[in-house]
């Protein structure tokens, strides 16, 4: 029973980083400045609805496209023998290195008006567009940001996949569509549920993508947030109030997705 | 009887090229129980892959129920495969692990409830349905594994060292079970086995391989009692094979002396292997013997005892229900029918 005590420092770590910011966030939410009870500002939350929305819009289709790019890949990947596994891998968290503003700055560059893209189409009489301050940009930012995040989770379950459940499909007379219907879908589904926490949760939450590719017409919950703390709107207990329902949120999304998964395995 | 499977001078090379299987050629007999049978890398489980689709000759043609299959992908062939460590879908239960090649085909549920249920009668799995098979014990999963094959009545089943994973006494009772499925469903099954012993029992006929040549094919019988050369006499079952040559017919000459034995047709003075099983080797009276030795060791195997006996130039093997005392001097002798002369196999 000794492991009993060597848990007890972690389990400080957790009261004290976790629970304890935690249960601050619910004070403010439901306190006013001179400390009495009130639900004021998560009434106030109400008014942001069209914010709301929008962030899980984006989210969402962010995180579908990161799907959508990162299975191939992830299973490509993990077929491959293992040497090259190692060094694609690398190539894929290549990019996580570098510091995730000046990425984020990178693709402003990019896209601007007199951006190398525009400047590019205008070589060929085409434009310029408007690709930089729109929502699609934002998708963007995000797709690119947190594809990673997308495909480790994928690989490390197809990597697990025994080809030899692939002859035994092709033996019982799979396709190659069947096969991947039938047999590598299923079996991927812890991949693709801790992949969607991992791209939807920080997609959702995220303020530096949605400012520095969005502008100002795409406020996302994350922006919002910032302005109740840092920025001239100041006022924490409306954006602890946002806080606590963007938690809320976000939580029942992955309790419906938890439903899909067969063994519990998702992450939050 | 015709032949179901037809395999014409298959050769198969990979990229470096290395030759896999060197010039196979070998007729299946439909509702026969054939075992390829062979030592690790000789080629046995790259000729059922080639069989099942998984792997295409480099050349040479395979023939199907008289069709030419060549290129012919495994999901369109009629023929299913047990894996060697199972292949059983994780995702899937014990009823639908079986039912997957009818979902596949789109077989209306009503015959499925009635085909899976009687799959699973066959390989004594009633009452599993809803098991998920990684809760099961070797040898229930090697059962699945077989009724997810035989459920799709394929004209031909092929095992791939199907026992390989299970202890000996599950692995001799599934041996029996699959040749009671193989007589009850009177269907072909090709084997694929390195174990000497489980080809005996269970065949009709072995294909005893080697460096990815076909040595010997023939009943188990055939192959125990008149192997075509030294190294099918060595690897089924036990043999003691000392270098020989024969002076004229029905007389054959090995460690320095002259015995009688039944073989003619070699050239004078050929030099051949001299096999002879353990069980023949007679043990007499060492006064009375041309070939003597002196016990090295001897072994309780149960029905027999093995002693290892040194004498010239070699070291006998022999099976004995009486065990002499170590360090004894005895004398051997053999019957004439019981000297097996081959010809010598050139070396690669």
């Amino acid at each position: 029973m000794k492991l009993k005590y060597f848990s007890a420092p972690y389990l400080v770590w957790m009261v004290v980083f976790i629970l304890v910011p935690l249960l601050m966030i619910a004070y403010f939410a439901l306190t006013n400045d001179n400390g009495q009870f009130t639900i004021k500002y998560l009434g106030d939350v109400g008014q942001y609805a069209n914010i709301f929305v929008r962030s899980i819009w984006l989210a969402l289709i962010a995180t579908a496209i990161c799907l959508i790019i990162a299975y191939p890949v992830a299973f490509i990947l993990s077929r491959m023998d293992k040497h090259r596994q190692g060094t694609m891998l690398m190539i894929v968290m290549l990019p996580m290195w570098m510091n995730f503003l000046l990425r984020t700055y990178a693709w402003m560059t990019l896209l601007g008006n007199n951006g190398i893209i525009n400047h590019l189409f205008g070589l060929v009489g085409l434009g310029p567009f408007k690709l930089i301050n729109t929502s699609g940009a934002v998708v963007l930012g995000m797709v690119y940001n947190y594809l990673p995040f997308m495909i480790l989770p994928l690989y490390s379950v197809m990597e697990k996949i025994d080809n030899s459940l692939f002859e035994a499909a092709s033996d019982l007379g799979c396709s190659s569509r069947q096969t991947l219907v039938r047999v590598i879908v299923p079996l991927s589904v812890p991949g693709i549920t801790s992949g969607i926490t991992m791209v939807f949760v920080p997609a959702i939450s995220t303020f530096i993508i949605s400012r520095m590719l969005g502008g100002g017409s795409n406020l996302l919950i994350g922006d919002l947030i910032e302005m109740q703390f840092l920025g001239n709107a100041y006022n924490p207990h409306l954006g602890a109030a946002i806080s606590l329902v963007l938690m809320v949120i976000i939580l029942v999304i992955m309790t419906v997705m938890n439903q899909f998964d067969p063994d519990d395995q998702v992450l939050m | 009887m015709e032949n179901i499977v037809s395999l014409k001078n298959i050769i198969l090379e990979f990229e470096d090229s290395e030759r896999i299987l060197k010039n196979i050629s070998l007729d299946i007999k439909d509702k026969e129980f054939v075992t390829f049978l062979g030592p690790s890398g000789c080629g046995k489980t790259t000729t059922l892959r080639i069989i099942a689709g998984f792997l295409e000759p480099t050349s040479g043609d395979v023939f199907f129920d008289g069709q030419r299959i060549n290129g012919v992908p495994p999901h369109k062939r009629n023929v299913n495969t047990v894996f060697q460590r199972y292949a059983l879908f994780p995702h899937l239960n014990v009823y639908e692990n079986i039912a997957f090649g009818l979902r596949v085909k789109k077989v209306p549920e009503k015959e499925i409830v009635k085909r899976v249920g009687e799959m699973l009668e066959l390989v004594n799995l009633m009452g599993f349905e809803k098991r998920t098979v990684n809760r099961l014990s070797g040898g229930q999963q090697q059962r699945v594994a077989i009724a997810r094959a035989l459920v799709n009545h394929p004209k031909v089943l092929l095992l791939d060292e199907p026992l390989g994973a299970l202890d000996l006494k599950l692995r001799k009772e599934m041996q029996i079970e699959l040749r009671r499925i193989q007589q009850e469903l009177e269907l072909t099954f090709v084997y694929v086995t390195h174990d000497q012993e489980e080809a005996l029992t269970m065949s009709d006929s072995i294909v005893v391989m080697k460096d990815g040549i076909i040595q010997q094919i023939g009943s188990p019988t055939d192959i125990y009692n008149e192997p075509v050369n030294a190294f099918v006499a060595d690897f089924i079952g036990e043999s003691n094979i000392v270098n020989g040559c024969m002076p004229k017919d029905c007389v054959v000459e090995f460690t320095g002396r002259r015995f009688e034995c039944v073989d003619r047709g070699f050239s004078p003075n050929e030099t051949v292997d001299v096999v002879i099983r353990p069980e023949d080797v007679k043990v007499i009276p060492a006064d009375k013997a041309q070939l003597t030795g002196i016990v090295e060791s001897v072994v309780f195997k149960g029905v027999h005892y093995e002693m290892i006996v040194d004498g010239v130039d070699h070291k006998w093997v022999i099976h004995s229900t009486k065990a002499e005392p170590v360090g004894a001097m005895i004398g051997m002798t053999f019957d004439p029918f019981d000297i097996h002369i081959m010809k010598k196999t050139e070396e690669e």
